[in-house]
C-alpha cells in the first residue's frame, strides 16, 4: 500500500516540476554505416591528391617513358601505359587535378549563383520571382548536355570557359531547391513573426533563413558535384573539354578507346577513378539523407 | 457475468534508442474487454494509450517493439501469432479507426471500394453483400446519399462525414472488437456531438465492443462502460465509468478531472478591477471588412470578415470564439497588421493605426504582439531560447550584453522556466514548455496587447490549464491587455472578460462573458454551448433529445454576402427575411449586443419554451432545399 | 478546372519552346561573333566576307534574324551545312531515324523494367535483393555513360567476343544482324536509363509509404502485394510518370556519348562532329530537333500526371 502511495506521489511531483518529456528527442548525431565511412575515405583520399598528385606521380604526365603504347603493367608503370606510351598512373594522379578541381569550383560558383538569387527570389517573391524563375525553367528545361554542346560550339573550349558553363548550367538546379527552400522557411510563423516585430529583409535571410537552409543545401552540394564532374568528364570524353596534352579522367578514356580491342585496361583506369569518387559521393549522400518510407513499409505482411 | 473478448495481461512494450538501448514504453499494463462493451483508454501525450490499443492489431509503429506480456483474443495470444494470421484478423477480428480520416483514407480509391476491401479480401463477405452492408452503415451513421457515397472520392465529402465513413470501414467487416483512436479530437464541437451519438448507435446496435483512446473526460463519460487511466505507460486506476468519473480514487485521475474546465454558464466570468482603465480602449477595430485575394469593388475577392467592431479594453481579455473557418485568426491577424483590412479602421489607445505591418511605427509593433498556435512552427529550431528571448529585448529596447542575459532570465522566471533553458534549443523542450517560451517572446517586447491564437489547443489538459493559469497570472500582474482566440468555449468562459462570438465572418453576439453565457442567447451562441460535452454521465442522450442539434452537423460554415450566414443552419430562422437582409445588432444590457432578427423577447420566449424551437426546427427541416455540406 | 490546368501546361509549353529557339538562337547565331568569319577562316578577303555575310543575311539586325531563322525551321528549311553545302535536312533525314530507333527501343525495353523492379524493390525494403538493387542503380548512375560502355565493350567484345564493339550501319543488314549491331548500344543505354527510374520509382512508392493510409491499409489486413499496387502504387503514379519523362533526358545525354562511342550514325553523332567543326547552322538544327523533343515529353508527363490525379479529374 505505502508503495502505492509513493508511485503516486512520484507522479504527481513530476507533473507539477515540468518534467514533461520533450516531443523530440535531443539532437541525433550524424552517424555513418561502414559502407559511408568507407565512401568518406574514398573522397579525402581523391582530395589529397588533388592537391599532392602530381609531387607523389612517378613520371610526369606528358613524359613517354614507356617502351610501347598500351603495355600491361611492368616495371615501375604499375597500371601499364597509354596510347603514347605515356605512364598511365602518373596521368591519372596528374587528371585529378583537372577533373575534381575544375568540377568543385564549377559547383561552388554554381552554388553561390544559385543560392543567391534564389534566396533572393524567394524573399521578394512578385515580379522579381517571376522573371528569374520563368528564365530559370527555360534553362532547366533543357538536358544539360545539349546547352553545353550549343556553348562550346558557339565558345570553343577553354577550362575557364568549361567552369562557366558548368556553373551556370548547374546554378540553375541550386536556384530551384534554394528557392523552395527558402519559399519553405518563408512562410513559417517564426519568419511571420519576425517580419511582425519589424525586423529587416536582410536580418531574416541571415537569422531565420539560411540557418535553416544550410543543412539541406550542404547535403544537395554533394549530388550537384557528382552531376558535374560527370557532366565535364563527357565533355572531355567527347573532345571538347580539356584538351590534350593536359590529362583529364574523361579525355583519358576517349584517347585510350582504341587499345581496349587489344586487351589494353588504358581507357578501363581513368573511367573507374572517376567512377570511385562519384560513387563515394552519393554513398555519403545516401548515408546522411533520411529513408523515408523504409520503416512502415516492413510492417506489411 | 460477461464473457471475456480481449484480455491484456502485463503488456510490455519499448523502443530502442541510437545506441541500441532499450526505453520501456508501456510498462507492464492489464486490462479487460467484455463483449459488448466500451473501454476507454485515457491519458494525454506519452501515456502509450494509442500504443497499447494497437496491440490488439498485434501492430506497432515503427521503431516500437513488444518486449513482454500476452494480448489475448478469444483467448489466443494475438502477439505471438505467425505474421500471416496476425494479418487475417487485422480488419476481420479487430477494426481501427484512426483520429484523421481525411488522412487515413486513401486519396486515390473511390470511398466504396476502401470501406468494403477489407471485408471482401478475408472473405467475410463477397463484394456484393459488402456494398449491401456498407450502404446500411451509411444509413445507419446517418449519411447522406447512401447509394451514391460510395461512388465518390475522399476529398469529395467533409470531415465529418469521412469520419463517420471511417466507422463504416471498421464495421463493414462485422469484427469482434474496435479500436476507435481519438476519433473526434479533430472535429468541431458542433460537429464531433454528432459524431458521438452515430459512433455510440451504431456500438449498440451491432453489439460490438470497442476500444476507445481519447485525451477528453467529458467524451469518455458519454460513451465508455469502463475506464482505464493511464499516465507514462503505466495504469493509475481502472474501474467501471460511475467508479471513475464520479468517485476518483487516484491523485493523477483526480488531477486530470481538475483540469477539465467547466461546462461554460453565467457566473464564471471574473470581474475585472478598474485599476488598469485609461481613456482609451487598448485596441479597437471598427466596422473592419477583411478578407484574401484583390480588392474588387472594395471587398476582398474572398472575403473573410465582413463589418466587425471589437473593443479591448487595457488589462481585459476578450475571448473570440467560432468553429473554424469563422475567421477568428484572420481578426487577430487584422490587429497584429499581417493582413491589412480592406475596410474601416483600427486604433491603438485612441490613435488611428496603419493597416499594413511595413506602415506602423516601431512602437506600434512593439505594443501589439501575436502569439501563434504551434510553438512548433513559431519557434526557430536554429535558434538558442536565449536569442530567441533577447531578440525583441535588444530590437525594441535596445537592451544587450549582461543585461539582455539577466533580463532573459527574468521574462524565463515570468513564464515559470528554469534560467538554464536560455541554453537549450526549441527541440530540447517540451510541447508545454515550447508555449511557455513561444509566450515569453511576446513579453519580452512589453506588450500592450497580446494577441493569443488557439495558444492551448495543442496542448495536453493539465499543460493547457497551467497555460491559463499563467496568462491569468500576467494579465493580474502586468496589465496587459489579451485577445484570446480559442473554438474551445470552456477555455475562453473561464479565461475571458468579454466574449465575442464570430459565425462567418461576423459578430453575432458579444458582451461580458456572464451575459453572453447567460440568457437570451444568439442561435448560434446556444448551438454551441450545448454542443460542449459536460462531464456527466447520460448528458449525451439527455442532449440528444433536443434534436436542434442536427443542424450541428448538417451544413459547414458558409460565407455569405447578404443576410443573416447562420441562416441554413438557424431552427428560428424566419425565411424571407434572415437570408435577405443584415441581422440587426440588438444591445441589450451592460454592452450586451445580439445580432438577430429576432426580438431580445423573442429569444427569452424561445428559451423559456424548447419545445417551440423544436418546432420551428421541423418545420425548417434538416431537408430544407440548399446545397449538401461539402465544406 | 482539369481543362483549364492542362492548357495552362500547354501555354507553358509553348513559351518554353520559344524561349528555347531563342536560347539556342544566341548561342549559335550571335554569341559566336561573325559567323561568316568562321566559315571563311583567317585568311578570307574582305570581300568574300562580306557577300556571305549578305547571303546569310547577316546585315540585317538580331531579331530579324531570329525571326527569319524561325520561319525556315518552321516551314522545314534547316538551312545549309557549312561541311560540302548538303542540305542540313538531307544530312538529317535517315539519321534521325536512327536515333529514334534506337531511342524507342530503348524506351520500350527500360519503362516496364524500371517499373517492375523499383516495386519490387518498394515491395521488401531493406532485403538483399533491395540493397542489391539500390546499390547497383546508385553505382550506375554516379558513373559516366562511358564507364558503361568501355566495360560492357571489354567484357562482351573483348573478352567474349560475343558482339561487335562498334555499331555501324551500313543500311544493307537484316533483322538478326541489325540487332547484333544495335545490341551493345542498347544494353548501355537500357543500364542507364533504367537505374535512375528504378531508383526513383522505389523512392515514390516508399514515399507514399510513410502516409497513414499505408497503415491503415496494413491495419485492414490488406496484403502485401495489394498494398504496393493497388494504394500506394496508384498515388505514385504521378510523380513516376513525370520521373519517367524526366529520365528520357538522360537518353539524350546518353545518344550522344553512346553514338559516339559506337559509331552509331545517329543524329547526335552528327551534331558533336558538328559542334568539333564549328558548323553552327548543323549544330542550330539538332540541338532544336532534341530539345523539341525534351520539351514535348516534359509535357506529356505533366498532362498525365494531372490526368492521374482524382482530385483534379473528379472535382467536388
Amino acid at each position: 500500500m505505502t508503495e502505492n502511495i509513493t508511485k503516486e506521489e512520484e507522479v504527481i511531483a513530476k507533473l507539477d516540476s515540468f518534467a514533461e518529456l520533450p516531443d523530440a528527442p535531443p539532437k541525433r548525431k550524424l552517424k555513418l554505416s561502414w559502407v559511408g565511412k568507407a565512401a568518406v575515405g574514398v573522397v579525402v583520399l581523391w582530395m589529397l591528391i588533388v592537391i599532392i598528385g602530381p609531387s607523389i606521380a612517378p613520371y610526369h604526365e606528358m613524359d613517354m617513358e614507356g617502351e610501347d603504347s598500351f603495355l600491361d603493367a611492368y616495371d615501375n608503370f604499375y597500371l601499364g601505359t597509354d596510347y603514347l606510351g605515356r605512364d598511365t598512373l602518373s596521368r591519372i594522379l596528374f587528371g585529378a587535378r583537372n577533373t575534381i578541381g575544375i568540377s568543385i569550383l564549377a559547383t561552388v560558383l554554381a552554388y553561390c549563383i544559385g543560392i543567391t538569387l534564389g534566396i533572393a527570389a524567394a524573399v521578394k517573391g512578385g515580379w522579381t520571382d517571376m522573371i528569374i524563375s520563368r528564365i530559370n525553367d527555360s534553362i532547366l528545361a533543357l538536358p544539360s548536355i545539349m546547352l553545353g554542346l550549343i556553348a562550346i560550339a558557339a565558345l570553343g573550349s577553354s577550362i575557364p570557359i568549361l567552369i562557366s558553363i558548368a556553373s551556370i548550367i548547374y546554378a540553375t538546379s541550386v536556384f530551384r531547391i534554394a528557392r523552395a527552400l527558402g519559399q519553405d522557411i518563408m512562410v513559417q510563423d517564426f519568419v511571420e513573426a519576425a517580419r511582425a516585430r519589424g525586423e529587416g529583409l536582410w536580418w531574416i535571410i541571415k537569422s531565420e533563413v539560411l540557418p535553416n537552409a544550410a543543412m539541406p543545401l550542404a547535403t544537395d552540394f554533394g549530388l550537384r558535384l557528382v552531376f558535374v564532374v560527370l557532366f565535364i568528364s563527357s565533355l572531355s570524353f567527347l573532345g571538347l573539354g580539356v584538351q590534350p596534352p593536359a590529362s583529364d579522367w574523361g579525355s583519358m578514356v576517349r584517347e585510350n578507346l582504341q587499345g581496349l580491342t587489344y586487351g589494353s585496361y588504358a581507357a578501363i583506369w581513368p573511367a573507374f577513378a572517376i567512377a570511385t569518387f562519384t560513387i563515394s559521393i552519393n554513398l555519403i549522400v545516401d548515408d546522411i539523407s533520411a529513408k523515408s518510407g523504409g520503416s512502415l513499409a516492413k510492417k506489411m505482411v | 457475468m460477461s464473457e471475456k473478448l480481449f484480455e491484456v495481461k502485463d503488456l510490455r512494450i519499448s523502443a530502442r534508442n541510437d545506441e541500441g538501448v532499450e526505453i520501456p514504453i508501456v510498462k507492464g499494463v492489464s486490462f479487460d474487454v467484455n463483449k459488448g462493451e466500451v473501454v476507454a483508454l485515457i491519458g494525454e501525450s506519452g501515456s502509450g494509450k494509442t500504443t497499447i490499443s494497437l496491440a490488439s492489431l498485434a501492430y506497432t509503429k515503427p521503431g516500437l517493439e513488444f518486449s513482454g506480456g500476452e494480448a489475448l483474443l478469444n483467448g489466443e495470444d494475438v502477439l505471438s501469432m505467425a505474421p500471416l494470421r496476425q494479418r487475417e484478423i487485422r480488419g476481420a477480428n479487430v477494426a481501427y479507426l484512426a483520429q484523421s480520416a481525411a488522412a487515413t483514407f486513401n486519396p486515390a480509391i473511390t470511398i466504396g471500394e476502401q470501406v468494403t476491401e477489407s471485408a471482401v479480401l478475408h472473405g467475410v463477405l463477397t463484394q456484393e453483400e459488402a456494398t449491401k452492408r456498407a450502404e446500411a452503415l451509411y444509413h445507419a451513421l446517418e449519411l447522406p446519399d447512401p447509394h451514391r457515397i460510395g461512388y465518390r472520392y475522399p476529398h469529395q465529402v467533409s470531415g465529418g462525414q469521412l469520419q463517420r465513413l471511417m466507422a463504416a470501414m471498421a464495421l463493414c467487416g462485422k469484427p469482434d472488437l474496435m479500436v476507435l483512436d481519438e476519433p473526434t479530437t479533430a472535429l468541431d464541437v458542433t460537429t464531433q456531438i454528432e459524431v458521438l451519438k452515430a459512433f455510440k448507435k451504431v456500438i449498440k446496435e451491432e453489439n460490438a465492443a470497442a476500444i476507445y483512446v481519447t485525451h477528453d473526460l467529458a467524451v469518455v463519460a458519454q460513451i465508455a462502460d469502463y475506464i482505464v487511466v493511464l499516465y507514462s505507460g503505466e495504469v493509475m486506476e481502472q474501474g467501471s465509468v460511475d467508479q471513475i468519473i464520479n468517485h476518483p480514487t487516484h491523485a493523477y485521475t483526480k488531477r486530470l478531472m481538475a483540469a477539465v474546465r467547466p461546462t461554460p454558464v453565467a457566473g464564471m466570468g471574473e470581474a475585472v478591477g478598474s485599476e488598469h482603465d485609461r481613456q482609451f480602449p487598448a485596441i479597437e477595430v471598427k466596422n473592419m471588412t477583411a478578407g484574401y485575394g484583390g480588392i474588387v469593388d472594395g471587398e476582398p475577392v474572398s472575403t473573410i470578415l465582413r463589418n466587425v467592431t471589437v473593443k479591448v479594453d487595457n488589462g481585459h481579455v476578450v475571448g473570440v470564439i467560432g468553429e473554424s473557418g469563422c475567421g477568428k485568426s484572420t481578426l487577430a491577424r487584422v490587429m497584429a497588421g499581417l493582413l491589412p483590412q480592406a475596410k474601416g479602421n483600427i486604433k491603438l489607445e485612441g490613435q488611428e493605426l496603419e493597416g499594413s505591418l511595413h506602415d506602423r511605427k516601431l512602437e506600434e509593433l512593439q505594443k501589439v504582439q501575436f502569439v501563434y498556435q504551434m510553438a512548433d512552427t513559431a519557434l526557430n529550431p536554429k535558434q538558442l531560447i536565449g536569442n530567441i528571448l533577447g531578440r525583441p529585448l535588444e530590437f525594441y529596447h535596445g537592451i544587450k550584453g549582461k543585461e539582455k542575459h539577466k533580463k532573459v532570465a527574468e521574462i524565463l522566471e515570468m513564464v515559470e522556466l528554469p534560467a538554464e533553458f536560455a541554453n537549450r534549443y526549441p527541440m530540447e523542450l517540451s510541447g508545454g514548455q515550447k508555449q511557455r517560451i513561444n509566450m515569453a517572446r511576446s513579453l519580452a517586447a512589453n506588450p500592450e496587447v497580446m494577441l493569443c491564437d488557439e495558444v492551448t489547443s495543442a496542448l495536453d489538459s493539465i499543460v493547457g490549464a497551467n497555460v491559463i493559469q499563467l496568462l491569468t497570472n500576467l494579465r493580474n500582474k502586468t496589465g496587459v491587455s489579451f485577445v484570446f482566440i480559442s473554438h474551445d468555449l470552456s477555455t475562453v468562459g473561464s479565461f475571458a472578460d468579454e466574449i465575442v462570438v464570430l459565425y462567418a465572418g461576423r459578430v453575432v453576439e458579444q458582451g461580458p462573458t456572464d451575459e453572453v453565457l447567460a440568457p437570451p442567447y444568439h442561435p448560434y451562441t446556444r448551438l454551441l454551448i450545448s454542443s460542449v460535452p459536460e462531464l456527466r454521465i447520460g448528458w449525451l442522450e439527455d442532449t440528444m433529445n433536443k434534436r436542434e442539434m442536427a443542424v450541428g452537423i448538417a451544413r459547414g460554415v458558409e460565407i455569405t454576402k447578404v443576410g443573416c450566414p447562420f441562416f441554413n443552419r438557424c431552427p428560428m430562422a424566419i425565411e424571407g427575411t434572415c437570408e435577405v437582409t443584415d441581422a440587426p445588432n440588438r444591445e441589450l444590457k451592460n454592452g450586451h449586443i445580439i445580432a438577430c432578427h429576432l426580438t431580445e423577447d423573442q429569444l427569452n420566449e424561445a428559451e423559456r419554451e424548447t419545445q417551440k424551437i423544436l418546432k420551428g426546427f421541423e418545420k425548417v427541416g434538416v431537408d430544407k432545399p440548399h446545397a449538401p455540406a461539402s465544406v | 478546372m482539369m481543362t483549364q490546368m492542362v492548357l495552362h501546361r500547354l501555354g507553358i509549353g509553348v513559351a518554353t519552346l520559344i524561349v528555347v529557339s531563342i536560347i539556342v538562337f544566341i548561342g549559335t547565331s550571335i554569341l559566336p561573333g561573325d559567323v561568316a568569319q568562321i566559315i571563311l577562316g583567317q585568311s578570307a578577303t574582305p570581300e568574300t566576307l562580306a557577300a556571305l555575310r549578305a547571303q546569310l543575311g547577316m546585315d540585317q539586325p538580331g531579331y530579324v534574324r531570329y525571326f527569319l531563322w524561325l520561319g525556315n525551321m518552321a516551314s522545314g528549311d534547316l538551312g545549309i551545312s557549312k561541311a560540302g553545302g548538303a542540305t542540313i535536312s538531307s544530312l538529317i533525314g535517315g539519321r534521325l531515324g536512327n536515333t529514334m530507333m534506337m531511342a524507342g527501343i530503348v524506351s520500350a525495353i527500360s519503362i516496364p523494367l524500371s517499373i517492375v523492379l523499383g516495386l519490387w524493390a518498394a515491395m521488401r525494403p531493406g532485403t538483399w535483393l533491395d540493397r542489391i538493387i539500390t546499390f547497383g542503380t546508385l553505382s550506375t548512375i554516379s558513373v559516366p555513360e562511358f564507364f558503361i560502355a568501355t566495360v560492357l565493350v571489354l567484357i562482351l567484345a573483348v573478352e567474349l567476343h560475343w558482339l561487335p564493339s562498334t555499331a555501324y550501319l551500313t543500311g544493307n543488314e537484316n533483322f538478326v544482324e541489325l540487332m547484333r549491331a544495335l545490341a551493345m548500344p542498347l544494353i548501355t543505354l537500357v543500364i542507364v536509363v533504367s537505374a535512375q527510374m528504378i531508383r526513383m520509382t522505389r523512392a515514390g512508392i516508399l514515399n507514399v509509404m510513410s502516409s497513414p493510409y499505408i497503415e491503415m491499409a496494413i491495419l485492414k489486413g490488406v496484403p502485401r502485394r495489394r498494398i504496393i499496387l493497388r494504394h500506394a502504387f496508384f498515388n505514385a503514379i504521378g510523380p513516376i510518370v513525370n520521373v519517367i519523362a524526366l529520365n528520357l533526358a538522360y537518353l539524350v545525354s546518353g545518344v550522344v556519348i553512346v553514338e559516339t562511342i559506337f559509331a552509331y550514325p545517329g543524329l547526335a553523332k552528327l551534331m558533336i562532329d558538328g559542334v568539333q567543326t564549328r558548323d553552327l547552322p548543323l549544330v542550330q538544327a539538332c540541338a532544336m530537333i532534341f530539345c523539341a523533343t525534351y520539351v514535348l515529353l516534359i509535357l506529356v508527363a505533366d498532362v498525365a500526371s494531372i490526368l492521374s490525379n482524382p482530385r483534379l479529374r473528379q472535382p467536388k
